[in-house]
């Protein structure tokens, strides 16, 4: 069996003479992974703090509506998600605001990818600050509303400082979820870095150059990631658990 | 625009969206088989005495855990044809990009399944006289995919979902399948909110399932 396959990495570089300098979709397409992950991680923490608190609260209406957004947005697939965001939702929309959406919204299938992966996303980090609550003795609890305090500043002071250090390692995996999940824009046309490697595979048929180059460059920005995060946790993390003893 | 929802085309496409499923079922079951099998043995070369066999396969892990299924997926269908030198058709290059895909994750699960049987369980059966391998095949794998038995149905639940991004090359699983009526009869509201209401309707049944098995089998 004999592979015929020509590999070319000049591809990728070729600026003088080329007609398309390649290189240029990548970084862009890089540049894209990285801003529309960055944004939908903003939603995604910002309302899976929320969410997450919510489900750890008295109140069963809250904490009804809280299980119900999880739920939701953790049994339909991204995609299907992503396709209901950008072709049903702006049908659903007061006739005005839809015609904006569509006509008006610079660059709307950005946008659409952020909120979409911002939410979908805010269902799983949801789980773990939800986790992370949990994982606290009712004791310290108690402990606060017995000196006083309100349940708010028990949440403020006691329950979410601890909570937010012990669980660092999985809002992480949960970022690097939203980083890898950010792909799945392409299908609405979003240019991100798989886009733009597909693009160039298709155009050039150095498909073996160009995806290296794309996985190379998910798994050094994993790399980088993880790497601060490490540091991250080891500055706040909290004397006397079980994580202090394996620091080497 | 509730006012106007279109039953007629859902009852109309059953039959394609019928097929659709069948695709997306004949996916996730080969790709939880086959994840589990080859996520079994990464996770024994990850546990390996061998530091090259475990090297290789933390690599491995790490490799496709930090890449976008997506990219699996287009890495497959374009590469395989190219490395056999001949076509096989999108279905057989997905369902080898899943399985090896999957695997990764499985072998994590697999691996922490493992190491949550006491090594005491490792030394009895040595004891007894059974070799490394007897000991690892009838005492601790037993035990330890009892254990995991809820977090592997998680995963299979998370592959289920996972298997509509086949869409990205245009095989006909389920999502697929309702796009296509929703292009061709301009039906995209109706066949976009069938599709979201299916999956949900089969991941919750398929999550309320693992919650009760979790709670027979804990210790």
């Amino acid at each position: 069996m004999e592979m015929k396959y020509n590999w070319d990495w000049s591809v990728l570089l070729c600026r003088d003479g080329c007609v398309q300098p390649y290189f240029d979709w990548i970084l862009s397409g890089l540049g894209w992974t990285v801003v529309v992950s960055f944004a939908a991680w903003i939603i995604t923490f910002t309302l899976g703090s929320i969410i997450g608190i919510a489900r750890t609260v008295d109140q069963p209406v809250i904490k009804g509506i809280a299980t119900v957004y999880v739920e939701f947005f953790r049994n339909i697939p991204l995609l299907v998600q992503m396709f209901i965001w950008y072709f049903v939702v702006p049908e659903l929309l007061p006739e005005d605001w839809g015609r904006w959406v569509k006509r008006d919204l610079p660059l709307p299938e950005y946008w659409t990818a952020i909120v979409c992966l911002g939410m979908y996303h805010a269902s799983r980090t949801a789980e773990q600050v939800r986790a992370g609550i949990e994982s606290i003795p009712q004791g310290q609890t108690y402990a606060g509303l017995a000196m006083g305090l309100t349940r708010f500043q028990v949440y403020r002071h006691v329950l979410l400082p601890v909570s937010y250090r012990i669980i660092i390692p999985p809002l992480t995996s949960d970022f690097m979820g939203i980083f890898k999940n950010s792909s799945v824009a392409l299908t609405i046309g979003v240019l991100e870095l798989t886009a733009q490697s597909r693009q160039i595979a298709e155009y050039t048929f150095n498909i073996f150059e160009v995806f290296t180059v794309a996985t190379l460059l998910y798994i050094t920005v994993t790399m980088i990631v993880v790497t601060i995060m490490r540091h991250v946790e080891a500055k706040v993390r909290i004397p006397g658990t079980i994580a202090m003893g394996e620091k080497p | 625009m509730i006012d106007n929802f279109d039953f007629q085309i859902i009852l109309a496409s059953l039959p394609i969206l019928m097929d659709g499923m069948g695709i997306t079922l004949l996916l996730t079951v080969i790709a939880i088989v086959g994840g589990i099998v080859f996520g079994t043995l990464l996770a024994l070369m990850r546990l390996s005495r061998f530091r090259v066999l475990s090297f290789i396969s933390g690599r491995y892990v790490d490799a496709f855990r930090a890449t976008p299924l997506i990219l699996v997926i287009f890495w497959f269908y374009f590469a395989v044809p190219i490395v056999i030198g001949r076509p096989i058709g999108g279905l057989y290059s997905v369902l080898i990009a899943f399985t090896l895909f999957e695997a990764a994750y499985y072998s994590e699960i697999i691996r922490a399944g493992i190491q949550s049987v006491t090594r005491s369980q490792i030394y009895a059966g040595l004891a007894l006289g059974l070799t490394q391998g007897q000991t690892m095949r009838h005492i601790i794998l037993p035990q330890a995919f009892r254990n995991m038995v809820p977090v592997l149905l998680t995963q299979a639940i998370v592959l289920f979902q996972d298997t509509s991004l086949v869409y990205v090359v245009g095989l006909k699983d389920f999502l697929t399948a309702a796009d296509l009526v929703a292009v061709r009869d301009n039906r995209v509201v109706e066949m976009y909110v069938t599709t979201a209401v299916v999956y949900f309707l089969i991941c919750i049944a398929g999550s309320i399932f693992v919650k009760k098995l979790q709670r027979q089998y804990s210790i």
